[in-house]
């Protein structure tokens, strides 16, 4: 560290100092960044290998044709994946897969219909914003675990759901009852979120574009759809592709407040959980490596089809403050 | 409706930018619109609290009224904060090993994050967008492919049942979250302030340490909060590096309450659990709503 930082003490001319203090900058940097690198290839870049090649084998305790207990990894190929995707184990992945699509196609699209309302409820209000800044958190700060223990109760056969309701359902037993249990807890406790980025979004609209779409004779839903929309567009395209992502990782929730073994709720992280804690390593990892690509692919997709630009604020915001040209240009050419 | 809506919120731009005694000017505006905010925040708060109103009433009754429907516990008991003690649930315990676990988590995450923010907000250098763009996709990355792997790993080396185990892990969605919201953080503070100091003969260093780093304590201390929040409601990690309640972490531990008699679930202990795991993150909403709301907005979008 001190030898990094020794050339600086004896101050070069200003001239000298850019190429100086370029190199400078890119060891300082090398070496500032070097433990969170160091951090995430071991807990992510090691997970993908391994994983992938723990994908390949299988963990079979039995005997083999002479007669001799097998036991260990055995190479497999790509044995795990196929029985994925045939035979009874390939409706269960298929089942899980749906459940998981279908959790967040139905929890994203509703969180985000409420958090747009939720913020723009906010932004009129001028009074007790303590009050509603504070309310809105407190779903955010309670942890899934809990939350999901929370519905269940309230979800309970005896519970408050039932007897606000007047009816009599089953809510945790298996069914679509139960699906929706867990689509209701999520957006509970995620709608609420999306309202909080949504109105950061809202508020640096300035007030002048709202007074010119009026004078130009723009009623309430025009000005909604033709100048609040488009204006927090980038700021939700990013908030919905976290939830997205969020969402196909699904566990906590269906696993406490349903249940394990509840066809209707299980999602593939809760598959390959399963099929982990089975000691059938090989096709938890098998089911962790599809549920990895799946999330890749739909990453990928979204970026590319809806544009979000989920490093474009942070480059914006980089080359303004440091001013230089070159770093612009970076930024702009290598933009998807 | 959509005009009656709409109107007040003319009035209320403008009211925002008006001098106060502008302000009354704009209070005839007030009309059915008006009103129908009023209900829309109304709806808003119960909407959030009323589950959380929920556990805390279901909490404070008695084991014996758990079932009751009454919005106010008559009479109120402490009967389930009790029980939650109770040595065969390991509560204690495992509140311990959620605050070493989470604790030191935000700690190591705080440092090291700082450092990669600083870099990445402050410094000029070839692949800057790359280390950016590999931190954003990590914290893409689900849980589960990564614990399965470690799980092994964790097996193999005898890590099972300890806290590294369970905090190496949870650095990979707390790292990203770290220095998201601490690279924010620290563009928002003027480069003038470094060059200053770095004209008064400060290296990069030290104008880092001893003039950026003060500055942006807000910062960091913010980012401290929403690390710590989402340390300490960490559960898939948790579950599947133990398997003996005396390491388990308190939302783990929860999950494996148990009644009298087997098929029992003991609501009302449950409830207090829940209360007394949220109660410590509620306290930190209330006193620095505002710091998270701006953490958490700034430095981007991930819960």
């Amino acid at each position: 560290m001190t030898t990094v930082q020794a050339p600086a003490q004896s101050k070069p001319p200003p001239v000298l100092n850019k190429a100086v203090d370029n190199r400078q900058q890119g060891r300082l940097a090398r070496l500032l960044l070097s433990p969170t690198m160091l951090v995430l290839l071991i807990v992510i870049g090691y997970p993908i290998l391994a994983g992938t090649y723990q994908s390949l084998f299988s963990q079979n305790q039995g005997v083999d044709e002479s007669g001799f207990v097998v036991q260990g990894d055995q190479f497999v190929g790509l044995d795990n994946y196929t029985a994925i995707f045939s035979g009874e184990s390939g409706a269960r992945f298929w089942n899980a897969f749906y459940n998981t699509t279908y959790f967040t196609v139905v929890t994203v699209t509703l969180e985000l219909i409420l958090g747009v309302a939720m913020a723009l409820i906010m932004n009129r209000a001028f009074r007790s914003k303590g009050l509603i800044r504070a309310s809105i958190l407190i779903p955010w700060a309670i942890p899934t675990v809990v939350s999901a223990l929370l519905w269940r109760w309230i979800f309970d056969a005896n519970g408050i759901a039932n007897d606000l309701l007047g009816t009599q359902v089953l809510w945790s037993t298996d069914g679509p009852q139960a699906q929706w249990a867990v689509i209701i807890a999520d957006v509970w406790k995620t709608s609420p979120f999306i309202g909080l980025l949504v109105l950061a979004g809202l508020q640096v609209i300035p007030s002048e574009v709202y007074e010119a779409a009026r004078v130009d004779g723009a009623n309430a839903l025009r000005q909604f759809w033709s100048i609040t929309l488009p204006l927090v567009k980038p700021a939700l395209l990013v908030a919905v592709l976290f939830r997205i992502l969020d969402g196909l990782r699904m566990f906590d929730l269906p696993f406490v407040l349903v249940g394990q073994g509840k066809p209707s709720v299980e999602t593939v992280s809760i598959l390959a959980f399963l099929e982990n804690s089975n000691v059938r390593y090989g096709p938890a990892a098998a089911y962790a490596v599809i549920l990895f690509i799946y999330i890749v692919i739909v990453a990928y997709a979204f970026v590319r089809l809806l544009g979000a630009d989920v490093m474009g604020d942070a480059k914006q915001k980089m080359s303004r403050p440091a001013g230089r040209r070159r770093l612009r240009t970076v930024a702009k050419g290598d933009m998807p | 409706m959509t005009i009656a809506i709409g109107a007040p919120q003319q009035g209320n731009a403008q009211d925002a930018a008006a001098v106060p005694e502008g302000r009354r000017r704009f209070q005839p505006v007030k009309g059915w619109g008006h009103w129908a905010a009023y209900a829309g925040i109304t709806a808003l708060i119960i909407y959030c609290l009323a589950p959380f109103y929920w556990m805390l009433v279901t909490s404070l009754r008695r084991p014996t009224d758990t079932f009751d429907t009454a919005l106010v516990p008559s009479p109120p008991s402490l009967q389930n904060f009790v029980d939650v003690f109770d040595p065969k649930n390991n509560f204690a315990v495992a509140l311990g090993n959620s605050v070493i676990v989470s604790g030191i988590t935000t700690v190591l995450v705080l440092i090291i994050g700082t450092f990669a923010a600083y870099a990445l907000a402050r410094l000029e250098f070839r692949g800057k967008n790359l280390s950016l763009g590999i931190i954003i996709a990590t914290s893409m990355f689900p849980g589960i492919a990564m614990v399965i792997p470690l799980f092994k790993l964790f097996t193999d080396i005898g890590w099972i049942n300890t806290y590294q185990a369970m905090i190496l892990p949870a650095m990979s969605f707390a790292l990203p979250l770290a220095v998201w919201n601490l690279t924010a953080f620290f563009r928002q503070m003027p480069s003038e302030l470094e060059q200053a100091a770095m004209i008064d003969g400060c290296t990069q260093g030290q104008a880092f340490r001893l003039v950026i780093l003060p500055l942006a304590a807000p910062g960091v201390f913010t980012t401290a909060i929403i690390v710590f929040v989402a340390a300490w409601n960490e559960y898939i990690i948790a579950l599947t590096m133990t398997n003996r309640a005396d390491i388990r972490t308190a939302t783990v531990a929860v999950t494996f309450f148990t009644g009298t008699t087997g098929r029992d679930v003991p609501t009302g202990t449950i409830m207090a659990a829940g209360i007394i795991l949220t109660v410590p993150l509620v306290i930190m909403v209330l006193i620095f709503q505002r710091r998270i709301v701006a953490g958490l907005t700034a430095g981007g979008v991930k819960s």
